[in-house]
């Protein structure tokens, strides 16, 4: 059994954040493995068949910031620095708590950050391609699961065989499904659930360890809001404008944006981000013959602003816009993150060429510009 | 229906109000903000009931930073809305609406007195009416002073577009002993190089300048300048958010 002290500042924080300790030291006291990743590129089969628990610790809060700051330089990524903050001031117990943390070379602020971060704790960068497009593209990737794999075999003295790998990949696949089911909730006229709901819901599931919970919690909400439709239930006025969210992650704003949009006659009808339908659509190959392969391949087919091209994302956006009957698509891009930034005029190109209004939002996770993202949001709104 | 439509906007400088009847402008009012929005927005009541509308129906609408205090307001639309029904009630056509506010500069597309597509800088104040009033202060003049000194110079380059940084540009400026003319037409020109770059994704063949800086003769010229393309106003145009408001009530 491991032996496991709680931070020297645990007495000064909040109840919750106590609890949440408390309940992350009680699952590895007892054995539980915890694998952090960061990003929708990490493969989390290998993780489930290494018998971890992976959990998402992408920062989305303003809290740490400010520390984050007092090692990396402050034109950065909100995401990149929030997340750095939490592992540098002790405050997540997901973090804390990790056996390992995963990262991946996506974009530079956050692969040299996870060079610091490493001086607190062990953090393991997977190498992606910088396209899809190359005949060694898969390849070079496979090779590159194939050693994040030996690692985790290594690391917990464990065998990753393929029979946990299928089996892992069988329920990946069921989550993907039930989150699928989620977001389609808000194709519906009106939609079935209230935009921030979903947000909050995804937000909290990465903390379930494993994605058994997970599921269990997705299908629930399902379920609900499903019958509460059927009984006439409506939590979205009909009038609402249906808003595509689309950029970076955006879990970091579902205040400042997801609320305000709802708050002024908005309704989310699609979240069109990497943790979205478009990635939860792509699907492992359960029976593929080498279902490592088929793992790795799937992943790599993710489409992220850091690959060039990445013209797959654009086709799926305007999708999306068409399927979720979007009146307006907002595009999140937070700041210093220079891939969606550039890439936004796309998005923008694109949704001229369809005729449907679009608008960027350059934010971080401060509330300096609350009140001029709620005047746009509101006059964006207001011209649909 | 009302017999009057009253649009208040409550800017972050300046209050304006508007008054229609039977869609014919029939008063403005135009006052510092101050500190107190809400108090303002009362001293307008009290001037619009005693001059004009003398407790006979009246719709209010509410725009602009502070139109969360108005109390009296029957609704309240933002002022993005508002500045273009203004202007396409003033000017007749389509076009380009550019608004320099006090802490924002919005770029706004109309066609056929809808609002099409809009622009707005970023929390920064570079290219602002608030920009324009830091170096005006610090080049120790009024706010209507700035364009003649600037008509008699010849610009300076300012590099910096944050304000902050700008301000210390202008400070080290003044040590060399640089003619203040020639500052303060840098000063102008570097709004209006923000401005120009701001509208590019709200482009047109015709603008409008509305809002606190309309009857800026000079900054008009260099923003027709540099956009190629007539740039419209009139003194109204500075109450094109009050009327905007008040043609949606």
């Amino acid at each position: 059994m491991k032996n496991l002290e709680l931070p020297k500042n645990f007495d000064e924080f909040v109840e919750a954040r106590k609890n949440s300790f408390l309940h992350v030291k009680d699952y590895v006291q007892n054995g539980g493995r915890l694998v952090g990743y960061l990003c929708s590129y990490t493969p989390l089969e290998v993780i489930d068949a290494a018998g971890a628990a992976a959990v998402g610790l992408c920062g989305t809060s303003n809290e740490p910031i400010a520390d984050a700051e007092k090692v990396l330089p402050k034109n950065l990524c909100p995401l990149v620095k929030s997340t750095f903050g939490f592992a540098y001031t002790d405050k997540c117990p997901y973090t804390y708590f990790s056996d390992l943390i995963v990262g991946e070379t996506t974009c530079d602020a956050k692969k040299k950050m996870f060079e610091l971060l490493n001086e607190i704790k062990e953090t393991y960068v997977l190498q992606l391609p910088q396209g899809q497009n190359r005949p060694y593209s898969k390849d070079m990737w496979y090779e590159e699961i194939k050693l994040f794999k030996a690692k985790l075999e290594e690391l917990f003295d464990v065998e990753i065989t393929d029979e946990k790998l299928r089996q892992a990949a069988h329920v990946r696949n069921e989550l993907r499904k039930a989150q699928l089911e989620l977001y389609e909730l808000q194709g519906m006229v009106p939609p079935a659930m209230k935009a921030t709901e979903v947000m909050t819901t995804l937000a909290q599931g990465v903390f379930n360890f494993g994605p058994e919970q997970q599921m269990a919690s997705f299908k629930a909400k399902v379920a609900t809001a499903k019958e509460a439709y059927e009984k006439g239930e409506r939590p979205v006025s009909p009038d609402a404008k249906r808003i595509l969210l689309t950029g970076c992650p955006s879990t970091g704003v579902i205040q400042k944006v997801g609320m305000t949009i709802e708050k002024k006659g908005g309704v989310i009808v699609c979240l069109d981000d990497c943790g979205g339908e478009r990635t939860s659509k792509m699907l492992v190959d359960e029976n593929a013959e080498d279902i490592l392969r088929a793992i790795s391949d799937r992943y790599l087919e993710i489409q992220c602003s850091v690959m060039t091209p990445n013209d797959g994302r654009i086709e799926n956006t305007k999708a999306m816009i068409e399927k979720y009957k979007a009146d307006g698509v907002i595009e999140v891009v937070l700041q210093a993150c220079h891939t969606f930034n550039v890439e936004s005029e796309k998005v923008r190109r694109m949704c001229e060429e369809e005729g449907i209004p679009y608008m960027k939002l350059e934010t971080d996770y401060s509330p300096t510009d609350s009140g001029q993202i709620e005047t746009r949001i509101e006059a964006f709104i207001e011209m649909l | 229906m009302s017999e009057f439509k009253v649009g208040i906007d409550i800017g972050s400088t300046a209050a304006k109000a508007a008054v229609l009847k039977d869609g014919e402008l029939v008063k403005t009012i135009l006052m510092d903000t101050g500190y107190n929005s809400r108090e303002t927005a009362e001293r307008i009541y009290q001037q619009l009931q005693q001059e004009v509308l003398q407790g006979q129906e009246t719709r209010f609408v509410a725009t602009g930073y502070g139109r969360i205090s108005v109390p009296y307001a029957d609704k309240t639309v933002t002022e993005i809305s508002c500045h273009g029904k203004g202007a396409a009630w003033l000017f007749g056509k389509d076009g380009t609406v550019i608004d320099i506010g006090g802490q924002d500069t919005k770029g706004i597309r109309i066609k056929k007195g809808r609002v099409m597509n809009f622009i707005m800088n970023d929390k920064c104040s570079a290219g602002t009416g608030k920009f324009l009033e830091i170096m005006t202060n610090r080049l120790g003049l009024l706010s209507r002073e700035l364009s003649e000194e600037a008509r008699k110079g010849q610009p300076v380059e300012i590099s910096s577009m944050c304000t902050v940084f700008a301000e210390s540009e202008v400070i080290s400026l003044i040590g060399k002993g640089t003619p203040r003319e020639d500052i303060a037409c840098g000063v102008i020109h570097s709004v209006v190089k923000k401005v120009t770059t701001l509208l590019s994704s709200v482009e047109s063949d015709c603008y409008f300048l509305t809002g606190g800086l309309c009857e800026d003769a000079y900054l008009r010229e260099q923003l027709e300048k540099t956009l190629g393309c007539p740039v419209e106003t009139t003194p109204l145009a500075r109450y094109a958010g009050a009327i905007g408001a008040a043609l949606q009530g």
